[in-house]
């Protein structure tokens, strides 16, 4: 099972294009593979004839790396086992490995274990749904109920979205409300800025938030402060959403998370959900809300599975926070993809020190719920922050000030922030790894605040 | 060519002289410390918004740059509230948040008053992007100045506002400078109207000082937009007299340049065709200039006595 996508790690396949005794030649296509962002086909790359094939067509989650076919001399004797355990290469630079307890071992996929509160909605659905599935749900839902709702970006049409996040949609509302773009974020970032000053409600859709920088002018210029130099007259219902943040080794240009940058600006509302429940709601509320709001999504979590409410009126206000885990000992804020491994490191946190972590995960960035971390703060004492942003003046940064500010008297240490390094981001996966934050920074930050050596 | 009634050259005076009147009454109000910031001025232009103003339909839509103050007189709006904002009051059309460059009217589908070069043509396309979408009949007039003319966005726009067939006139106003730099200096080609070619978008330019001109331009075009052809670049070939802003002396151009293009003045032409057509005389002329004069003091009056913004409006207004 070829890796297709940064952030591949199964494939389903779809399609043989070849039968056992045929003979290829490298070139030759032998398979349609289902990735986690599109049915390609595969060629061969070796000669030979194809003496077996492992799998059925319509077998999911392949894992990477796995023998599907063997292709060779039949005068040769090959064996290789179906059920054979094969390298792992891709695994170590995987969040999954820091949630590995979450993990299904004959299922890749990553589990979320909803919050007690969560786990209390009666409308959850028995049935676990990925990230992108929820968001394109909601999506769906909204343009049904209103059809000045639409969506515009590239590859959203026809390709079905770069990362299928917008599967389906052309097909049922069609190329009027469905539309495919130039790669010209500037110019189409600024026709729907004007679209939605005259009344449409745009989903503006960023290939990566990376690309939001060529029309970065429109956003902060236009979109956030027309309501206010109009004198509340024009306002500008408008969601900018898109992946946010490092995926699997693309490096500097492609991984840069915006959150600090976005929350600065009076006018935005910033939004970086972390699990399908709540991408759902929170993504209602923005396609609702009657001012731009960034939708901070994240590659690496659009696989993510998780319970939903599948209530089409279902949302999650802007600007409350989410308590994920209840604790006492300390707290630690956080959002978007640092969630699981702040889950991650609050179990180890209880198994290997006895610390009872307590999780805010913020859900929103601006308007920023204050009142949730301080209330948790008074009650733990203790606070560290983690996100992927970098650590110069990052949302970490500015709630260090707020609680140093409100809850002076009740910190027993220092705030400690858990950033990515102060560096671009580099490509090698080793780097790489040691530019994200890890569940092992998180633990260290922890100890310290806790003045545990 | 629209056939213009005698109502219609009382009209044009009326408006062009109105802005130039309220310029040099904002001129003097910036001279006076009333008015702050920056306040570009649009005299010797004011034929070109005066000429489309001649074949706009009210539900059509305007945006424009910071050169604004002309565009919304000739939108019908008031004098009186557009100077309340000049000078930063409670009365203006921003409730004075906005100031010269950031005044807008959704009531009359004025979308500003944009402050960034080329910022408007983007959004200009995207409200014309609405009209289709809501099958409406309806165009957007999208002014740009000469000096956006080299700005990346624009041609974003026009692709693509020629892609999707998109209801909008593209007008530039080409007063041959963008801040200090003429146009040969910063424009690789001179044809600013053929810029839109290479897209399939048809393009001419116009005498600017001439309101007659700019109104069988603007409505050939207008007519081509409507019926649902796409874009249009209009190039309307303009000056103006004042520098890029009130605090630019105007050291690049010269004396005669100016002398020159004040022969061609555009309200005197349209003066001059009245009384040739015999349309007014010139005592009902002189009762317009002192009308309008009159009008413009008590704007200046109004926007100077209306009360500053309340201090609790510093925090209103940044969401709805």
């Amino acid at each position: 099972m070829p890796a297709l996508s940064p952030t591949m790690t199964e494939g389903n396949l779809s399609k043989w294009l070849i039968k056992k005794g045929d003979t290829v030649k490298a070139g030759d296509l032998i398979a349609e593979i289902e990735t986690d962002k599109a049915t390609m086909e595969v060629e061969a790359v070796d000669e030979g004839v194809v003496l077996d094939l492992l799998f059925k067509e319509g077998e999911a989650n392949i894992p990477v790396n796995k023998a599907i076919a063997i292709i060779g001399d039949p005068n040769e004797k090959v064996e290789v086992k179906k059920e054979a355990p094969v390298e792992k290469v891709i695994e170590e630079k995987k969040i999954e490995k820091n949630i590995e307890t979450k993990i299904d071992n004959n299922n890749a996929d990553i589990i979320d274990t909803p919050s007690p509160k969560i786990e209390e909605d009666r409308n959850l659905s028995s049935e676990e749904i990925t990230m992108r599935q929820a968001l394109r749900d909601t999506m769906a839902e909204e343009m049904r109920k209103d059809n000045k709702v639409f969506i515009l970006g590239e590859e959203v049409a026809e390709y079905q979205g770069a990362y299928k996040v917008t599967q389906g949609l052309l097909q049922e509302f069609g190329k009027e409300r469905v539309l495919d773009t130039p790669i010209s974020e500037h110019g189409f970032t600024g026709l729907a800025v004007g679209a939605a000053f005259k009344g449409l409600r745009p989903i503006l859709e960023f290939m990566t938030f990376n690309f939001s920088m060529q029309a970065i002018d429109q956003i902060i210029n236009s979109a956030a402060k027309t309501l206010y130099m109009s004198g509340g007259q024009i306002n500008c219902p408008i969601v900018f959403r898109g992946p946010n943040g490092a995926a699997a080794q693309v490096a500097a240009q492609h991984s840069q998370d915006f959150s600090s940058w976005y929350s600065q600006v009076p006018g935005l509302k910033v939004i970086a959900p972390s699990t399908p429940y709540n991408a759902k709601g929170l993504l209602r509320s923005a396609i609702s809300d009657p001012n731009p709001v960034i939708f901070l999504e994240n590659e690496i979590l659009y696989g993510l599975k998780g319970p939903v409410n599948n209530d089409v009126n279902f949302s999650i206000p802007i600007g409350k926070a989410n308590i994920e885990k209840e604790g006492k000992d300390l707290t630690i804020v956080t959002y978007s993809i640092m969630l699981q491994k702040s889950k991650e490191a609050a179990l180890r946190l209880k198994e290997e020190y006895n610390l009872d972590a307590e999780i805010i995960d913020l859900q929103t960035l601006r308007p920023l719920d204050t009142e949730t971390i301080l209330n948790s703060v008074k009650k733990t004492n203790r606070l560290i922050t983690v996100e992927e942003s970098w650590p110069f003046g990052s949302v970490g940064s500015e709630i260090a000030n707020i609680v140093q500010r409100d809850a002076f008297d009740y910190l027993d240490s220092p705030v400690i922030k858990v950033n990515s390094a102060d560096v671009p981001m580099p490509y090698a996966l080793s780097l790489e790894k040691l530019y994200l934050p890890q569940v092992d920074d998180i633990i260290n930050a922890a100890k310290k605040v806790s003045y545990i050596k | 060519m629209k056939k213009l009634q005698k109502a219609d050259y009382i009209k044009m005076y009326s408006f062009m002289l109105k802005i130039r009147r309220f310029e040099e009454r904002a001129a003097q109000l910036y001279g006076m410390g009333k008015i702050g910031g920056f306040c570009h001025l649009y005299i010797g232009q004011e034929a070109v918004v005066v000429g489309i103003l001649m074949t706009i339909d009210k539900n059509d839509s305007v945006v424009t740059t910071y050169r604004d103050h002309g565009h919304m007189i000739a939108r019908g709006l008031d004098p009186k509230r557009i100077m309340a904002e000049l000078t930063g009051r409670e009365d203006g059309y921003s409730a004075g948040k906005g100031g010269s460059m950031h005044m807008f009217s959704k009531e009359n589908n004025f979308y500003g008053g944009h402050g960034i070069v080329g910022a408007q043509v983007p959004i200009g396309t995207g409200i014309a992007f609405t009209h289709k979408y809501n099958g409406e009949k309806n165009i957007c007039r999208t002014y740009i100045g000469d000096g956006a003319m080299n700005n990346g966005q624009v041609f974003e726009a026009f692709n693509l506002a020629a892609l999707w067939k998109l209801p909008v006139l593209y007008i530039i106003e080409n007063n041959k400078y963008g801040m200090g730099t003429s146009v040969d200096r910063a424009a690789a080609g001179l044809d600013l109207y053929k810029r839109g070619e290479a897209f399939g978008i048809p393009g001419e330019k116009v005498d600017g000082m001439n309101v007659f001109s700019v109104i069988e331009a603007a409505d050939k075009a207008g007519k081509y937009v409507r019926e649902g052809n796409g874009p249009y670049i209009i190039e309307v070939q303009t000056y103006r007299y004042r520098g890029h802003s009130m605090s630019d002396p105007a050291k690049y151009r010269t004396k005669e340049e100016l002398d020159n293009y004040k022969q061609t003045d555009p309200i005197e032409i349209v003066k001059a065709e009245i009384l040739k057509k015999k349309i007014a005389t010139n005592d009902e002329i002189e009762k317009i200039n002192k009308d309008t004069l009159e009008e413009i003091k008590n704007a200046a009056e109004f926007a100077t006595n209306s009360p500053f913004p309340k201090d609790s409006e510093l925090y209103t207004d940044v969401y709805l």
